[in-house]
This record gives structure tokens, sequence and C-alpha cells, in this order.
């Protein structure tokens, strides 16, 4: 396995309170798989992937777990180590690649300098795979490109220079971080085919981190939803989007309005996501969950495998199957039109 | 849908702006937001704006609100034409037409409590005696979905879906017959968006309002609206009822349709990919805006512009190489 | 949002930060301070200020004259005490008559903009352009000496500070789109700037005039120290310290007292400026 994570809490000391932003969070990655991290602002999505890095900042401490990255725990390693990780190992895209690349610096200099850092490579040697990346990566004529600073280049083609850096030490396993949440509809349609791609053909491990249901449905392999700092489901891309078990899987993917489906409606989970400080003390979902009994707002449920390959984390899942079968007897499909 | 009389007609409006000028005062960088646009909008119905950044969409909603003064073009409301008036007669206006922004933390005043928010319009306009405001802003708050001892609370306190809702009481509060949404739901969580855009049209019901929709989304615009308009650079491409959206005709709507991603995985489609990015709207050249990224380009599209023409009824689209539709 | 955060206004969370600073709150205590002396010095002046007799004139610092007594025998400490009241008189006018005047100029400038905005802030650069006290003693010159002219003089010459901040905060809050929602309901111009632009930079108005208080003292010292401000036999802090610097090295207290007092109310007004400032500023905040 490329990547393990085994029952991460990472743990935020603030002016409120500490709060746990991820808790006893375990996932794996393998080669040439794409694993979809998804949820809202405040799901702790974003933190797990900077924990993997180690880079959660001052305020953040990982509390406890362990973080097999190839069977060597990064949490032990020194910073060295984790730099030296950082680059040619594991590789992680932003958001905004603004914030990322250096206002100040020519988009030459910029991949010039990751090269040799990370790389055995004389300057010369180091600007040829600089070039070569930036064609990679589908951007026109990169000769010309290199010298451009970053705000000479639109939103995409700053993304493309990113994902052209964080592959220019050739990865085993990339973390994108919303990748085209800052990007117009056709360009993030660009990028992610960009990515889908680039993961095929280096066969490396890709952590995907969204909000966008869409786009794990069209990109990922395996999927893990987050809530409020807890994985609440993980699945296999198909079956989660076929038959989602946990409550608020089931409610993101209906409240999405779509192209292909037409409804009066939209169905909704009610109520918003808690303040990070002020989250139930049973199921973190209890206080939006339609299936809500008794024990969920009092006990913590376990994240339980169901079958081979998804686990879910709810009390109340045998009774939603249920239901969801009874449904369909009834004539199945009937949003559908 | 029937023919119902227009509330709002814009007649070839065209808005740039000037970026940069020479030393003698002349426009040398203009950027053409909108550009020649016409379309009406009947009584009751959700007409949608759909395209991305710099497409001009918003620019048209801010034109439609006085927020800007067009360069040409007319704008009825009613009949009566509202594209240049005086501060007074602007603000008379101010019970039919109002507007929802995009970003519920800029939209409201940091420093005023939802009650002062709220109360404000209804009090300044004299809508109401005094003592009947508070009933009033309750009401409005019911609307929206607020409880209303949340009406001394300042808008820090809120999350960003319910800043939203405030910010729709708000444009509510006069009681408009006419609203410019102006990507409303963009900036919510998923699970926040689709409790606004029920409220939206349950809104849309009770008070009989139409709308002007603006989206970058396809799949939320097309969920709201009764008819859509793709802008693409300052320019419509292609207006359709909502049916007809799943028929589209010009390139650029198809690039745009199978460029959203559908959330599930066995719908594997067709990928139209578009080459290279959106041009800079600054000094566009003549011909169709869109040539440059076209797939169906031909050598005449860059030379003028195409006109729009039916193909179905009421679906108008932009193209020269667009094959009818089948 | 759930019931059980407890209820807060912009004011209350600026409170609630402005007291865990050490430095700001010390700044307070002795702003506080200042004031209930001068109010209420008057009850508790050991000597009267203004007559003192010259067989007890030069008096180092004892039990009965805890300051000594100056080159006319009076009772330094009583005379500082005294001089309070009009040095935060002078103080606290002036800025509020500089923050009238060039609040409604900066707003008027930023929120109409184009030829309003060019004249009014040109104006303020050419003013700008005279050194603060050369203006301030120019104008004294031609108005003559006394207090209410020490004030007038001062708020006219810090006028274009407080223009010029006030015009940059509202050229950026008048861009918002709340600003534009405003407009939208039904507000007219005047409303608008009143009731909506100015109370989001209120915050950058306060600091700027607490900390334009302590200049303002500043300011009415040093035009006291060169005889144009306010006028013997008046205790005010600076021309004290004028006439006393005849004597600076066979009585050094006659300029020390008056000079310490000076140093530590502007340093209070300076601290509770700054802590303020971290208070009210957003980007301080943690959300």
């Amino acid at each position: 396995m490329l990547l393990e994570v085994k029952g991460l809490t990472t743990v935020f000391h603030m002016k409120e309170g500490a709060v746990r932003a991820v808790q006893n969070a375990s996932f794996q990655a393998g080669k040439g798989e794409v694993l979809a991290i998804v949820g809202e602002s405040g799901s702790g999505k974003s933190v797990t992937s900077l924990s993997i890095m180690g880079l959660v900042g001052e305020q953040g401490t990982v509390e406890s777990g362990r973080i097999l990255y190839k069977g060597e725990d990064l949490l032990k390693a020194s910073k060295k180590r984790m730099q030296q990780l950082r680059g040619n190992e594991i590789s992680m895209i932003f958001q905004e690649p603004m914030t990322s690349l250096n206002p100040v610096h020519s988009i030459r200099k910029q991949l010039v300098e990751a090269i040799t850092t990370h790389k055995n490579a004389t300057k010369q040697e180091a600007e040829e795979h600089a070039l070569e990346m930036l064609d990679f990566v589908g951007i026109p004529s990169p000769k010309a490109r290199m010298g451009n600073y970053p705000h000479e280049m639109s939103g995409g083609m700053r993304q493309r220079v990113m994902i052209a850096m964080a592959l220019s030490c050739d990865p085993q396993l990339l973390i994108a971080d919303e990748p085209t949440t800052a990007l117009d509809v056709t360009i993030q349609a660009q990028i992610m085919d960009l990515l889908h791609g680039l993961k095929e053909r280096l066969g490396m491990g890709m952590i995907l981190i969204t909000h966008d249901l869409g786009i794990v449905a069209e990109t990922a392999d395996r999927v893990a939803v987050m809530y409020c700092g807890r994985i609440v489901e993980e699945a296999p891309v198909k079956e989660l989007f076929e038959e989602p078990l946990h409550p608020y899987t089931r409610g993101l993917i209906a409240s999405i309005p779509r192209l292909d489906v037409s409804v009066k409606r939209l169905p909704v989970i009610r109520g918003m996501v808690p303040d990070p400080t002020l989250v139930p003390k049973g199921c973190s979902f209890s206080d939006r969950c339609d299936y809500c009994e008794d024990k969920c707002k009092r006990d913590v449920p376990g994240l339980a495998s169901v079958s081979p390959t998804r686990k879910v984390r709810c009390f109340q899942r045998a009774g939603i199957l249920e239901e969801k079968d009874e449904k369909d007897e009834k004539g199945g499909a009937a949003c559908q039109n | 849908m029937p023919e119902l009389a227009p509330l709002v007609q814009v007649k070839s409006l065209s808005k740039s702006f000037v970026l940069e000028r020479s030393w003698g005062g002349k426009p040398t960088s203009v950027l053409k937001a909108v550009d020649n646009i016409s379309f009406s909008v009947a009584k009751g119905e959700v007409f949608g704006l759909v395209g991305e950044s710099g497409c001009g969409k918003t620019t048209i909603g801010k034109l439609i609100c006085g927020m800007f003064s067009p360069d040409s073009g007319q704008i009825l409301y009613d009949g009566r034409d509202i594209t240049h008036l005086n501060q007074k007669e602007r603000r008379s206006l101010c019970t039919e037409i109002q507007f929802i922004f995009q970003d519920p933390y800029s939209s409201l005043n940091p420093r005023m409590t939802v009650w002062q928010t709220l109360s404000e319009p209804i009090a300044i306009n004299g809508l109401l005696p005094k003592s009947e405001i508070g009933k009033r802003v309750d009401k409005l708050l019911d609307c929206v979905g607020l409880a209303s001892y949340t009406k001394s609370r300042y808008p820090h306190e809120f999350s960003g879906g319910q800043r939203q809702r405030i910010g729709i009481a708000r444009a509510l509060a006069l009681n408009p017959k006419f609203i410019v949404c102006d990507e409303p739901v963009s900036a919510l969580d998923v699970s926040i968006q689709a409790q606004v855009l029920n409220l939206l049209a349950d809104l849309k019901d009770e008070f009989g309002l139409t709308y002007i929709f603006i989206a970058h989304g396809l799949n939320v615009i097309k969920h709201l609206s009764d008819r859509v308009a793709v802008m693409y650079l300052g320019k419509i491409m292609e207006t359709a009822p909502k049916e007809g959206l799943s028929n589209p005709i010009n390139p650029y709507t198809k690039a745009l349709m199978s460029a959203i991603p559908i959330p599930d995985p066995n719908r594997k489609r067709e990928r139209i990919l578009l080459s290279g990015d959106v041009p800079s709207p600054i000094n566009p050249g003549p011909g169709c805006r869109f040539a440059s990224r076209c797939f169906a380009a031909s050598p005449e599209c860059s030379l003028s512009e195409p006109p729009a023409q039916e193909y179905e009824k009421g679906h108008f689209a932009s193209c020269f190489n667009a094959a009818p539709a089948n | 949002m759930s019931d059980s955060i407890k209820k807060s206004s912009p004011a209350a969370d600026a409170w609630h930060v402005l007291k865990q600073s050490k430095s700001a709150m010390l700044g307070l205590i002795i702003i506080v301070f200042l004031f209930l002396l001068a109010l209420g010095g008057k009850l508790i002046l050991p000597h009267d200020p203004y007559i003192g007799s010259m067989a007890e004139n030069f008096q180092p610092p004892s039990a009965a004259h805890w300051m000594g007594t100056d080159e006319l025998g009076r009772d330094i400490l009583s005379r500082i005490i005294d001089g309070t009241r009009i040095s935060l008189r002078v103080g606290i006018v002036s800025v509020l008559a500089a923050l009238v005047v060039g609040t409604a100029l900066g707003a008027t400038a930023a929120y109409y903009g184009k030829r309003v905005d060019m004249i009014i802030m040109r104006f303020m650069d050419m003013m700008l352009a005279i050194p603060d006290i050369l203006l301030a003693i120019a104008i004294m010159a031609a108005l003559g000496p006394g207090i209410d002219k020490a004030i007038i003089a001062i708020s006219f010459v810090t006028i274009p500070q407080y223009a010029r901040i006030v015009r940059g905060c509202v050229l950026s809050v008048k861009e918002s789109d709340y600003i534009a929602a405003a407009r939208l309901v039904g507000n007219k111009d005047w409303r608008i700037i009143a009731r909506h632009i100015l109370p989001n930079v209120a915050s950058a108005i306060i600091v700027r005039s607490t900390l334009g208080i302590s200049s303002a003292i500043l300011d009415a010292a040093a035009l006291g120290f060169l005889g144009l401000g306010v006028q013997p036999p008046y205790a005010e802090w600076g021309t004290m310290l004028g006439s006393g610097r005849l004597y600076i090295f066979n009585a050094p207290y006659i300029v020390v007292f008056p000079g310490l007092a000076i140093t530590i109310t502007v340093l209070a007004f300076n601290l509770f400026g700054d802590g303020l400032r971290d208070a009210l500023d957003p980007k301080g905040k943690i959300r």
C-alpha cells in the first residue's frame, strides 16, 4: 500500500477551546488509484491532507494516529526527511495557485528551483526538464511561457504550472486539494482531464480533495465522505453513488441539481454544518438526520464494514437499507422523469 | 409557455469599461462587458443567465438595477423606459426591482443588526407606520426561515447560508415584483445550496415574483429557470426554454453542458474539451467571440458576427455552423 | 448558530480584546485618572495655583510642596493639576473640531469622487505641504494668543490628517455590496454616508483621534512653550515649561514635572490608541 492513514486525529487549539478538525480518520491510497475525500467546509478534508504533508501549521497538532507512506511513519520522520519526501515522493497542488506560486519570480526560476532542490540536476538539465513539464501539462508555447510571471497567466494556466511543478520530481503520490474550485467550468474540465491522464500515464496514487460530487463521480475510484472531522462513509465510487448508505451522503447526493434529471423541489439536508466548537455529542450528524434516534445523540457510531469494500459510520444503516428496498419495490426511480 | 406581457425588456444593451486611457484621455483598452444584448423577461418567469467568469452576466443584472449606466440600448420595465433615470426616479423603483448579491459576507452591513438591515428599507420608504414594522420584519424572517429572536444579532454571528437568507429577506422587504439574483448560491456549501434554491422557488410562487437568475453552473440554472440564455464574452450565444437545453445548438453551449460533471459514475459521456482559455473580453476583434476556441469554426466565423436564428419555437442560437435541431 | 453562543456586538467584541491588552488598560487607567483630575482637581488642590509668595520661590520638592515652587513661589503640583484641565480641553476640543470638519471633507471627497475629490484633496495636500507647527504659528500670529485660538489653530492644521484617513476608508467601503444594497432599497446619499459608510470607518477614525489627542496636547505645549498659546498666568504645561526654561540649571524641578506630565499624558493616549487599533482592526480577529 502506498499510503496508509490510521486513526489520524488533528487538533487545533483556538481561543474557544480545542477543535478536533480530524478525528480518528483511517484510509488507504494505492498506486494508480484516485481516492476522493469529499466534504463541505469544516469537514476536515483539507486538514487531513495538510496532516499528511506535515503542514498543519503552528496552531494545529497531530494528536494521535499513524501516517504510513510505504511503511514509513511520516509523523515520526525528521524535518529533513519530510522535506525530502515532500518534493520527491509526495506532491500537493492547492486550490488557489496564485497563493502558492511566488509572485516575484518567473515561472522558469520557480520550476528550476523546484527541480534542482529535489533532483541531482544541473541548471541546464533542470531547465530542459522544466520545459518538458510545461509541455507535458499542455501549456501552449512553453518556451515563451517560461519567462512569464504568475500574474501574467490566467487561472487555468497557473493551475497547470502548479501541476507541472508538483509533478516535476515524479511523485508517487499526488494530493490535489480542490484543484479546480477557483476555475471556470470549461477550464475545470480541462484540468480534471489533464490530472486524470497524468495519473494514468505516471501510475501515481492520487488523493483528490473536493466538495464537488460531480468531479468525484467522474474521476475517483474510491471515496471517503467526511463530516465534522470524521469519515462517515467509505466506498468504491460506483457503489457509493448507486446506493449511498450514510444519511449524510444520501442527502448530499440528492441535493445537487442535475442536468439530466429535473425535479420540482430539491431534497435538502435540514439545518447546517455545526460550528466546529459545537458539534453534537453523539453522532455529529444527529441534529440534521431524519433517522436520528436517542442512541445517535448519545454515542458515536463506529466506522463499520458492511461489505468487503464498504464502510459506514451509522447506527441506523440497517433501517435505511430496508426502507430503500421498500421504495424500490414500489416502482423505484420516482424522481427521474 | 403562454405569451405573457414582458415585465422587463432589454434592447441592444451595451456597456464597456475603459481600463486604460492614453495621456490625451483617449481610451486605449476597452472591456466590452455587455455587447448589444436584447432579451425580455415575462411576468412570473425565471430567466436564467449562465456563463463563465467575464461573460458579462453580472453586469447585465447591475445595469437593470441601475448600479451602472449603459453606453447604449434601452431597458424597459413594465413598458416604461428606465435606461437613464435620475436619483429620485431610481429610488422610486426600489419597491419594484431588487437585487440579491453573490457574496453573503460583503452584502450585509457588519455594523447593523438584522433588525436594522430589514426595517430600514420599510422605514425610509414609509411603507408602513412605525408600529407595524416589527410585525413585518418578523414575517420577513419567517419567510426566509429564520427565527425572529435572531433579529438583534449582527451579521458575523450567522453562517453563510443564514446570511444569504437575510440578504433575501432584505430584497423582499419592499415587496418588489422583480428580483435579480446574482449567483445567490455559488458561495454556499453544497447542502445549503439546495435549501436556498428551494427557498427562492417557494418565494417566487408565494409572492408571484419574476427573477433574472444569474449563475455559472448550468445545473443550478436549469433547475430554477424557465428560460435560459447562455452568454460568452458579452454576447448571448443561445436562448432556449429549459427543455431545449438538453438539445443545445451552439457549440459553446454544447461544450458547457458537457463540462459540467454529473454526480453519477455510470453516466460516462463524450466530453467536449475546449482548447485554450477564455480569451479576455478586452478589445475583441470582429466575428464570433467563440471562434478562437470553437471546434466547429469555419473561416467566416472570424469575419462577421453570426445573427441569432430561431431553430425551434423560442429556441434561438447564434452560429453559422450549427446543424438544425434534430 | 447555536443559542449557547452569547450575543455579541462589534463594540462588545472590541472591548473584550481591549481588556486583554495590559498596556492599553494602563493607558486607560491613566486617562481616567487625568479626567478625574481635570474635573475634580479643584477640590484637592494643595495650594492656590495662581497665587504664591515670592518668599517661597524656587523651593525644591518638600513635604509642603511635593513638586517644589516656581519662580513666583506658586506650588508646581497645584499648577500641574490645574493644567490637566487646560491640556485635556485643548487636546479633546481641537481633535473633535478637526475630526468633524475632516470627516465631512474626506467623506464628501471619497463619496462623490471626480472633481469634488480633486478640489478638496488638492487643498488638503497644500495644507499638508506646510509643517504643522509653522502653520499653527502663522495662524496664532494672525489670531493672537489665547486658549481658544490655540484650539482653532491646532484643529485647523490637523484637518487634512483626518480628511485623508476618512477618504481612504470611505473609498474602500463605498464599493462594498452592502452599500449598493443600501442604495437599492432607496437610501438617499446623505443617509448612506451617515448610516452605512461612517459606522464602518468609525474604528479607524476613533483610533486616529485617540492618537491625535496626544499630538494635539504636544502641539499646544509647543505653542505654549513658544509663548504663543495659552498665556501666563494660566497653568498650561507647555507655558510652564516655557517660562521655567530660564531656571533649568538651578531649579530643574520647575521644568521636570510639567515635562513629565506632558510625557505621561501623551504616553497614556498613545498606549490606549494602540490598544484600540488592535481591538478594532478586523484583521486582528480570530475569525
